[in-house]
Order: C-alpha cells, then structure tokens, then sequence
C-alpha cells in the first residue's frame, strides 16, 4: 500500500512577512520559507506547535481579575486544560506585575507570570 | 388574606400621558398609584417617538385631536420649564411643490386657523429659501407653524412621574394589571388596589385593560414607526421640523433636529396584528432614507448612529376616544399629536373626575410642581467648576461622547423615578445615545448600576425579562 | 474657598500639553522631555494610563520597538515607566471638553475645571469602534450585541462572560483576538463573519484564535438581521456581492445570544474639529505634515486619533515624532508659519497617505504611511509629481489590514506628489 503524505499549507507568523509555508508532515520537508527561523517554526507547527497562553485569573476574595500570561510557549493541545485549572485558581490580591503564580505551569518549563496591574 | 390599598385615583400605564396624569391628579390632591407593566416608566409608545410638539392645524376641527393638540402644545413651554425638560420651540414647515401642493397647505392654513393655532402663515420662494437653505428645490411653498417644537418625550414622562413620586404619588413597575373587579363604588385592581377611580392609559393594551373591567368593543392595533437618528453633529442640517403633506396613513416622514440636537429621520407608518414587536426593517430604512432625500438632498446619512421602531395605538374612529364610564377613564387610539396632547389630557381627566366628585374637595397645598435636574453640560464652565467643587462626582466623566459624569448617574439611579436598568440610566442621563452608542461606557454602567442597586453585574438587566447584558463571571466570583 | 466669585475659569500657563496617555501620549511625551522640554503634562480621562492596552492582555506588541513579544499591559507598562522615570505629569480623570484654535484647552476633572494655555498640544486621543447602529443591521435591539472592544473590557477587566454562544461579526485583529478570547473562557464560538473577501486580521491571528479551535470563517458574508425580545436569540447572515451588498437568497440563520462587532475604528476628532483644524476626509484625522503639525502651528497629532493604526510600535514611532516635533517647535524663538512645500495626495490603488503635506525640514528622506485600498502582491508603488517619477518601487506584498510605509527623498518632495500603485500586478 502506498503511503499517502499529508501536506500542510500555513502561514508563518514568527515575523510579519507572513510566508506561506508548506510542509509535508511524514518528511517533514519544509517550503516557502523566507529564513531559518520559518524553517524550524515550520517543523514545530506540525510536530509540536506551541501558543503562548494569555488570559486572566481571580483574585482571591474579591470580583476582580487580572491579567496574566506563560513567559514562554506551552504544548497547543494544554490550552484548554489549562484554563480549567485557571478558572479553579485564584491569585492573592497583592500581586503585581511581573510576578510568578505558578512554577512550571501544566508541567511545563513555562510559569504564570502576572502582567497586569 | 391580602391586605388591600386604598387610593384616590390608580392610573394603569406609565407613558407620557399616564405620568402627566398622575402628576396632575396629585396636584389636585388626589393620593395616586400608577401601575407599569414594564421595567420603567415610558418604555413604550411614549419611548419611540418622533417628540413633535405639533402646532395642531393637522387634526380635523372640532375632535379630540384638534382641541387637546393646541391646548396641550400651549401648555409646554411652561410644564417643560417647571420639569427642566429639553424643549425647543423650532417651529416647522410643511414643504410641498406647485399649485397642488399649495392648494393643500392652503387647507391646513384654513383648518389650523380654525383649530385656534396662532403663528400660520404660507412661505414661498425666496423666503422659504432663507427659512430652510437645505430643503430640496423642489419643494417651493410650506406651511410655517411657528408655536411648533421639539420635546424629550420620555424625558417628558419621567420628569412628571418623578415630580407626582416627589409629591407623594406612587409607582409600581413590573406590575401588569391582570385583573379588574367593580365593587362597592369603586375598582379593585389585581385583588390588591382600589380605587373610586382608574385611568386607563395602557397604550397599546388599553383596549385589553378595558375589557378587564367589563368595557368592551374598544378596537386598537399597533401602527409601527421605524427612526433613523443621526450624529449630533447632523442637527443643523436643518433648523425646523421638516414635513411634506400629510396623507391618510399620517403626518409621514419628518427631516427634525431633536431636542437634544441630533437628527432624526422618520416615522414610517405599517399597520400591524397585535403582538407585533419592535424591529426595524430594510424595507422600512430604505423608505426613510429615500424620503428624507428627497426632502432634504443633503442629509448626512453617513452620521448615522442607530435605527429604532415603536409602536402607536391605532383606534378604530381616528381621533382619540376618551370615555368616562363610571369613574373608569379609557383612552385609546392615542396616536398622534399624542405627545402633544398629553398634558391637556391630564388636565381634562382631572376636571372630568372632579366634576365627577371623585377628587378630594380642595388640591393640595403643598404640591411643588418644580422638578430640578442637575445639567452640567447646560452650565456655564464657571457654574460647572462650583458645581464640581461641591460634588466632585459631577467631574468624573463615564460616557464620553455625550460627557455624562458619575454624579448624573448618581442622579439617574437615585433621583425619582429611580433607573433599574441600563435603558434607564440612558433615556434619564443620554449615556449611550452618542456616537459610540455605549461601546465605551456601558461596563462602567454595568459597575455603576450593580454598586448602587447592591446587585453583582450578571444580574444588570438591558431593560426587560432576560435582558441580562452579561452572561455570567468567567472566574466564579468570590473566593 | 470662602467668598471667592469666579467670572471665569482659572487659567494655568503649561508648555506641552498632551491629549491621552495611550501609547501614543506615553511616547510623544517621553519624546518631547528627551528633546529637551520640561513643562509637559498629559490629560489622561481615564484612571490609569495605557490607552486601549491594559484591556489587550494578549501577547504580540513590541515586535518591533523592543525586540520582545508583549502583553498590552506589558507594553504601556513599559513607557508608564520611562514617563514615571522622567517625572512627567500626567493628570488622571482628566477629560478635555474644549479645544480652542489658540491652542487653550478647558479640562474637566473632579477637582473641577480649568483652562491650560498651552504652548504646544499633542493630540493623542485614540479612536472608537464602529456601532450596530451605524450599520444596516434590521431586526430587533436586544442586550447582547457588544463591539468586540467592549466586550474585552468587560471580559479582560472585569472578569464578565458577555454571553455563551457567539457570533462574531468582522475578521480584523480585535474581532479574532475576541474569537479565541471568548474560546477560552468556555463560550462557543459559532462563525466569524467577514464582509471583504478576504480576511481582515493578520494571518498569525487566523491560525491562533481561529484555525486552532475550528472557529468558521465566512468571507464575503455579513450579519442582516438581528433576532431576539430581550437577549440576542438568532442572528441572520448573508453572503455579499463585490460591491458587499447581501445577495437575496443567501440568508442563513445562526442561534446565538451575542453578537460582538468589528466593524471598524473610527478615529476621535471630536476637539480636532471643535478647534477648526484641517482634517483629511479619508483617515478623518487631521492633515498634517511631516512632523506630524495639524493645520494649527503648535497643534500637532499622533496615534489612532490621526490614522488607525495595527501594530502600536508604529503608534509609539509616530509619537516620537510628533513628540520631537513639539520640542523642537517650543525651542524655537521666532515661529513663523511657513507654508508647506508639497501635498501628497493618494491615487489608483493607494487609498490615503500619513503625511498629507511636505514642510521644511533638514532630514533626507521622508516616511510616508499608507494603506492600500486592495491586495497587491509584486506590485509597484510609484511616488511621483509635476517634475516625473520621484520613486518606483516593486513590492512583494500590501494588503488593506496593514499600514505600509515608504521613504520618500525629500528634495524631491515638491508641489502636487501623487502615490499610487501602478495598474499591473493585482492579485
């Protein structure tokens, strides 16, 4: 049996350019890419893609929220999980920005870092 | 056992009309309780509307109409003063073209004259020219009413019912009536209030409301009138209410500043069945757009900052029917000049029901028929500056494009009739009516309203049932 | 207090006063101290700095200006701290309500109002989005239609889901960025719906806030009705022609109870106009010359509120120089007006340009911003005047969604300067 190669089209998004990348999934063959940096992001995407994670967390005790983010990239598919986490958790009121909540985030080498005020 | 409150006159409807009434009958000394189905006052008929104070050479001579348009439209600029409601008396013009069109504004000349309206003439060419620059070349004669203006209809309302409230009436929203009993003289309203005497000014529902107490054979149905309204900017586009001549469907399409200073466009008139909502239709905008055209070719469309409908109470005779049954006042058919009339309205319901003796024997000493609204904006800057150093809140600005500060929000949700909702906040304070259309400021509405009313955000309704504006916490609120 | 009776407003003499600590306002100002100008205060209405940012908690600033990705927070926080750093004033619930063509601005704030003469002003008072109300959207009014910014405002600052089941009306940044918002807080987002044949945002967005989580996109589709007593209960969509009017026969009925909009950025010119300055029909933002000098000498505008921009490192660019350029206007002891040198104009193609009028100046070259009013892809942009061909320059990729820059030799820059895309080379 013949073994038939999934093809990926996407756009690169690590600079504006915006190249439009092809990627064979089983070879993982890379083209389009205007640099390197396309090339590996290429590879990424379709054996690991990451997102860095941006949403918001309560504070304890109070109806606020505020803003937060992974300071690095984490795996695409722990997105949702964790915000089930993040919809379970709450920060100390004190907080500000540029704090650390959480250490190696989903297990992670990432933490939740405070970016709002 | 319920324990049953007593009163000297309930009104059933708080639109202009019912809050102009209740105010008038509490003048006369009467203990008054209006009863509003829905979340607020002046959240129907009297909401969606065009706010002509109309001169009154339109209704036919000798009807309800006729009389109560010119006496109402004489009574306005004083019961504006007193309530510190916006009104302008503009005057307006009927435009129309040739020979035909004159010999038609010569009948509303004629019939206008013979309805008592002062200020009628017939303007022509260049003197019409002048009058109105922006009106299309083709419409060369117009009717000139100069006693005719523009009013805040539900700014109207709201004053009355907050100055009756002042003056000890009553007010119970999100109470429909739903049921009506005859006994030992007077009504006895859902099992709970009574009354020798009950104003029926439900609008749309009146004839419903009759039917409750036995009154039948009332017909009404709903007339829809969609609105174009236009930026603030658009307001001197024109300087008088604009129409052409009338037909039998109504006054049509007017080109009018608002009260406020924005233009408006409409209303378009569709007779509806009963039950019939508030939407707007493409058929419909298009109608107006094309019409104000070609009144006014230089209408700024692209000023245009929101659409609505409301529905008005069609009767079956075409003038307004206003009967007395036993101390039980029904009014239906209250279409246009409804507005207009409203205030002589009231005051003929009062001498009707005292005559009747159904009125306490002397009216109030003590009634203050003054209502005061704090204005920033109306001030001088000098003025604004004191007023802020005395009230800080006043300099806290939450809706930018109409500059409403905290303190009139303050104001909104405290001052009588209170705003429970976001329609309320905004037909009380003209937060949202701007160009943004509360993009900017509704959160800081949703913070306002919930910190005073003591409720969380999700439970800050648009205006009625489930209008809740938002959903729910994303975080689950407190931990 | 005591007796004390105005006649007039207090008037307080200030050198640079500017209008909004957004980013703009932040880097104008932060510009203007490093030039050498002490005497500056921002007006800011708001309670905190940042503009629109702190409310944009997602990551994608500073590309450019820092070499980092930011969170909008990050980003204001980052030139909160150069201003704080400088010991700029910046006045909080400070609303301007006035704006005189002499360069006196009435300001109103809970310590009351006063008038600042100003010898310099810096407009940097942002935009608004586009309303419902503003579009030929029938149907009923109920709650739960939100502008995208508005309901990241309430989801970003006060922790508040709008609404469950969501239909998106606009595919630029701020309706994709609402899209994976909405996502993560466990609302269902049903279509993204966009007029244009082609997407607003930019691509990276379409991958991360729409292809990730299977959100629809509709092109050449918009929203014509709204259903619904109380709350949204259905929306109807239609396909559009290429002049996007909806084509009958189309109509498709979505269930939902929100509907948020994106359907533009409209710049906030409400002073502008009030002080009688020049404004440009098209970006309906001021007209202004290189250094980015209104038709007021001494009045000058950056940011959103001259032109919408997508990236905020070009916004805090175009501070900087507007900023720079009200230094070096107070430096100066005699102030003559001079009268500009060229106007450009956009053409074919081009659908408006950032400077509108040339000055004097000492620079070599000019940036001049634009936006394309269509797709080209290895098109050539021409830049030209009475005298011939003043630039011709291949260009791999413009797009409408994202402003476009050119240096332009300034000799060259005399009379009536056109730029254009020439004809071949559509996509």
């Amino acid at each position: 049996m013949e073994n038939v190669e999934k093809i990926r089209r996407f756009p690169c998004t690590v600079c504006p350019m915006g190249c439009e990348l092809t990627v064979d999934t089983g070879s993982l063959e890379v083209t389009g890419n205007g640099c390197p940096r396309g090339k590996a992001y290429g590879v990424a995407e379709v054996t690991h893609p990451t997102r860095t994670l941006t949403t918001t967390v309560a504070l304890r005790g109070t109806d606020r929220v505020i803003a937060v983010r992974t300071d690095r990239p984490i795996a695409k598919e722990l997105l949702l999980p964790a915000m089930d986490f993040i919809r379970a958790y709450a920060a100390p009121e004190t907080v500000k920005p540029g704090d650390v909540l959480v250490e190696g985030f989903m297990g992670t080498d990432a933490n939740l870092v405070v970016t709002g005020k | 056992m319920y324990t049953i409150t007593q009163y000297d006159a309930i009104v059933v409807g708080g639109g202009v009309i019912g809050c102009l009434c209740a105010r008038e009958l509490t003048r006369l000394g009467a203990r008054v309780l209006v009863l509003e189905a829905k979340s607020d006052v002046a959240a129907g008929t009297t909401a969606a509307n065009s706010g002509i104070v109309h001169a009154g050479f339109d209704a036919e001579t000798g009807t309800n109409k006729a009389k109560l348009n010119v006496r109402g439209s004489a009574m306005m600029p004083g019961l504006t003063r007193d309530l510190s409601v916006r009104y302008r008396q503009i005057g307006a013009l009927v435009a129309a073209k040739g020979d035909e069109g004159l010999a038609g504004l010569s009948i509303l000349l004629e019939r206008g004259r013979k309805n008592g309206v002062a200020g009628l003439s017939i303007v022509r060419g260049e003197a019409l020219r002048a009058l109105e620059p922006n009106l299309s070349p083709d419409l060369d004669c117009a009717l000139y009413a100069e006693t005719s203006g523009v009013v805040c209809p539900y700014g109207l309302a709201i004053a009355a019912m907050g100055n009756a409230m002042d003056n000890g009436a009553t007010l119970l929203r999100n109470t429909p009536v739903t049921s009506i009993e005859k006994c030992g003289g007077g009504y006895l309203v859902n099992s709970i209030y009574y009354a020798p005497a009950v104003i029926d000014a439900a609008g749309l529902a009146a004839h419903k409301v009759a039917a409750l107490a036995g009154i039948g054979g009332l017909k009404q149905h709903p007339r829809r009138g969609e609105y174009l309204l236009l930026d603030r900017t658009c307001g001197g586009v024109v300087s008088h209410t604009v129409f052409t001549l009338p037909t039998k469907a109504g006054k049509g399409i007017l080109v009018s500043p608002t009260a406020d200073g924005n233009l408006l466009l409409g209303p378009t008139a569709e007779d509806l069945p009963e039950g019939a909502n508030c939407a707007v239709t493409a058929a419909g905008q298009d109608k107006i757009m094309a019409t104000a055209k070609a009144m006014v070719p230089s209408v700024p469309l692209g000023g245009r900052i929101t659409s609505f409908s409301g529905l008005r109470a069609v009767g079956e005779s075409g003038d307004f029917e206003i009967s007395y049954n036993d101390g039980f006042v029904v009014l239906t058919g209250i279409e246009s000049p409804g507005l207009s009339a409203a205030p002589a309205i009231a005051e003929l319901i009062g001498e009707k029901l005292g005559e009747a003796g159904l009125l306490p024997e002397k009216p109030t000493s003590g009634f203050d028929p003054i209502r005061t609204v704090v204005r920033p904006k109306e001030m001088t800057d000098v003025e604004r500056d004191a007023l802020i150093r005395r009230d800080p809140a006043y300099g806290r600005i939450v809706c930018r494009c109409e500059e409403v500060s905290e303190g009139e929000i303050r104001d909104a949700l405290r001052q009588n009739p209170p705003a429970l909702t976001l329609d309320g906040i905004k037909r009380r304070t003209r937060a949202m009516m701007g160009r943004c259309q509360g993009g900017f400021c509704t959160p800081s509405l949703l913070s306002l309203l919930s910190r005073e009313r003591g409720i969380d955000e999700t439970e800050v309704k648009k205006n009625e049932g489930e209008s809740f504006v938002a959903h729910e916490r994303t975080k689950g609120g407190n931990r | 207090m005591g007796s004390e009776i105005r006649t007039a407003l207090p008037e307080v003499k200030v050198g640079l006063l500017v209008i909004g600590a957004g980013p703009a306002g932040l880097a104008a100002a932060v510009a203007a101290y490093d030039r050498g100008v002490r005497d500056i205060l921002i007006c800011e209405r708001q309670d905190f700095a940042g503009g629109i940012l702190p409310q944009c908690i997602h990551n994608g600033f500073g590309l450019k200006r820092f070499g980092e990705e930011l969170t909008g927070p990050e980003y204001a926080g980052r030139y909160e701290k150069m201003a704080e750093e400088r010991g700029i004033r910046i006045e909080y619930g400070a609303t301007v309500t006035k704006l005189s063509n002499d360069r006196r601005v009435t300001v109103l704030s809970e310590s009351g109002m006063k008038v600042y003469a100003a010898d310099a002003v810096i407009l940097a008072m942002g935009c608004r989005e586009r309303p419902r109300g503003a579009l030929p959207v029938v149907g009923t009014r109920p709650a739960g239609i939100y502008t995208a910014g508005c309901a990241q405002k309430m989801v970003n600052r006060m922790g508040l889901l709008p609404g469950r089941e969501i239909v998106i009306l606009g595919s630029g940044d701020i309706g994709l960025i609402m899209a994976r918002r909405m996502t993560l807080e466990g609302a269902h987002v049903k279509a993204v719906c966009e007029v244009m044949d082609h997407p607003g945002g930019l691509r990276r967005n379409i991958v991360q806030c729409l292809d990730d989580f299977g959100i629809p996109l509709y092109l050449s589709t918009t929203v014509v009705e709204v259903e619904g007593e109380d709350r949204v209960t259905a929306v109807t969509v239609a396909e559009v022609d290429e002049r996007r009017r909806p084509i009958p026969g189309t109509e498709r009925r979505i269930e939902c109870d929100t509907l948020l909009l994106s359907v533009g950025l409209i710049p906030e010119n409400e002073l502008t106009r009030q002080a009688g300055i020049e404004i440009d029909p098209v970006t309906n933002g001021a007209a202004v010359r290189e250094n980015r000098e209104t038709s007021i000498p001494g009045v000058f505008a950056c940011g959103n509120v001259l032109h919408v921009h997508d990236l905020v490192d070009f916004v805090s660019e175009e501070g900087e120089i507007a900023g720079n350029a009200a230094a070096d206007y107070l430096a100066k002891q005699e102030k003559i007006e001079t009268a500009p040198v060229a106007r450009v104009t956009a053409k074919n193609g081009v659908r408006y340009t950032v400077p509108e009028l040339i000055g004097e100046g000492e620079t070599k070259n000019v940036t001049v911003f634009f936006r394309v009013s269509d797709s080209f892809r290895d098109a050539t942009l021409v830049a030209e005047n009475e005298n011939g061909v003043i630039l011709s320059k291949k260009v791999r990729r413009m797009v409408p969604g994202e402003m476009q820059r050119v240096d332009l030799p300034r000799e060259k820059l005399v009379g009536e300067v056109t730029l254009s895309v020439a004809p071949q080379g559509n996509s």
